[in-house]
């Protein structure tokens, strides 16, 4: 903003600026209305975990997103403006139940996400495949890719069940960090290694 | 295709306080809010088909299309859609003291230059973005601000020279 030399200008910027707490009862009003009225095609909120801040994001069909710390939480919001609908808005109470589900994962309570997932942002038959069978692969257990491979019905193809692994949308509930090399090694992750090494830790498949 | 557009809550970010600023000068603290939403209700709703034009001259557009509204349906009368009524509005004034009898003498003003001086004083709008708002020319838009803050000087000359 310019510096005013006029002091009915000056005064008039220094009078008229809606305070923070305006501001935001307004949105949150706006947010109600528009959230009843079916405007908002995609909702997000951010939590909180041992490892990290996560971003949680959701259509009406359910979780479709889930951003890992390492990822860049704008660069996440234009995707899904680009890929599903710009109508994004901040809205954490349409996570609740996803952001209750992660918190009980991470202190030991929950072993199984139950959640309702929208698969969208999964492209190609095949990876739906691949991530689908990892439902299969419980808390504490981990698959080789060539295994992934095998189980979505291309025993051959593991490199490019790497690559569905690695464009999961929804990382950690659908559990891509459950498939590791064979011979040992944990292998790639899109959250970086040290995550997914903190993951099987946690859940006791390296100790 | 059309080139991708922020996520709306970038949008919501970026204008939401001049927005709410505007409106408060335009109808009042009581009103602002219950406007400002509709405003952004609107917005959400057509923000498909901003596209290419000014972001904040267009929301800023919305939002002083629903300020006329709420006047005229306070009004009880017709009254053409480009104008503001005359009459000073009677609901309240934002700010405290020599602000607040700032802002009365600005809903004073005959209705282009109110909106002109809310524009850009409470909406922090450029000339430029003033004059798409209001659809006029941006000469037309300085002029309209600029006999605003005259007539506002020596209006409440005498308040501010404490300050």
């Amino acid at each position: 903003m310019t510096p005013e030399r006029n002091p009915v200008a000056a005064a008039l910027r220094r009078g008229a600026a809606a305070e923070d707490t305006d501001v935001a009862r307004a949105t949150d009003g706006f947010l109600r209305r528009a959230d009843s009225a079916g405007l908002i095609d995609v909702a997000y909120t951010t939590v909180d975990t041992p490892f990290g801040t996560m971003l949680l994001a959701a259509t009406d069909r359910g979780l479709v997103r889930l951003g890992l710390p390492m990822e860049t939480f704008d660069g996440v919001l234009d995707e899904l403006a680009d890929r599903i609908s710009p109508r994004v808005v901040e809205l954490p109470r349409r996570l609740d139940a996803a952001r209750r589900e992660i918190d009980e994962y991470f202190s030991g309570a929950r072993r199984e996400f139950d959640l309702p997932l929208d698969r969208r942002l999964i492209t190609g038959a095949f990876a739906v495949r691949v991530l689908d069978e990892l439902s299969q692969v419980p808390f504490g257990q981990a698959i080789t890719y060539s295994e992934a491979a095998l189980r979505a019905g291309s025993p051959r193809a593991h490199r490019a069940a790497g690559n569905a692994l690695g464009s999961n949308p929804i990382p950690l509930v659908i559990p891509c960090h459950r498939v590791v090399r064979s011979g040992g090694a944990i292998g790639g992750y899109g959250g970086g290694p040290e995550l997914k090494r903190r993951l099987l830790l946690h859940e006791g498949w390296l100790s | 295709m059309a080139k991708s557009l922020p996520p709306f809550q970038a949008f919501l970010d970026e204008h939401r306080a001049p927005v709410l600023s505007f409106l408060r000068s335009m109808v009042g603290p009581d009103d602002a809010d219950d406007i400002f939403q509709e405003t952004f209700m609107a917005a959400m709703r057509s923000y498909d088909r901003l596209d290419g034009r000014h972001p904040r001259a267009w929301v800023m557009t919305i939002a002083r299309n629903k300020a006329i509204d709420h006047h005229r349906a306070g009004a009880r009368r017709p009254v053409p859609r480009d104008e503001l009524p005359e009459v000073p509005s009677p609901h309240g004034i934002p700010g405290a003291g020599a602000d607040r009898e700032l802002w009365s003498a600005v809903a004073a003003l005959p209705p282009k230059q109110r909106t002109a001086v809310a524009l850009r004083f409470a909406g922090d709008l450029a000339y430029a973005e003033v004059a798409a708002t209001m659809d006029c020319s941006e000469e037309a838009a300085r002029r309209s601000v600029h006999e605003g803050l005259k007539r506002l000087r020596t209006t409440v000359a005498a308040g501010m020279e404490d300050g």
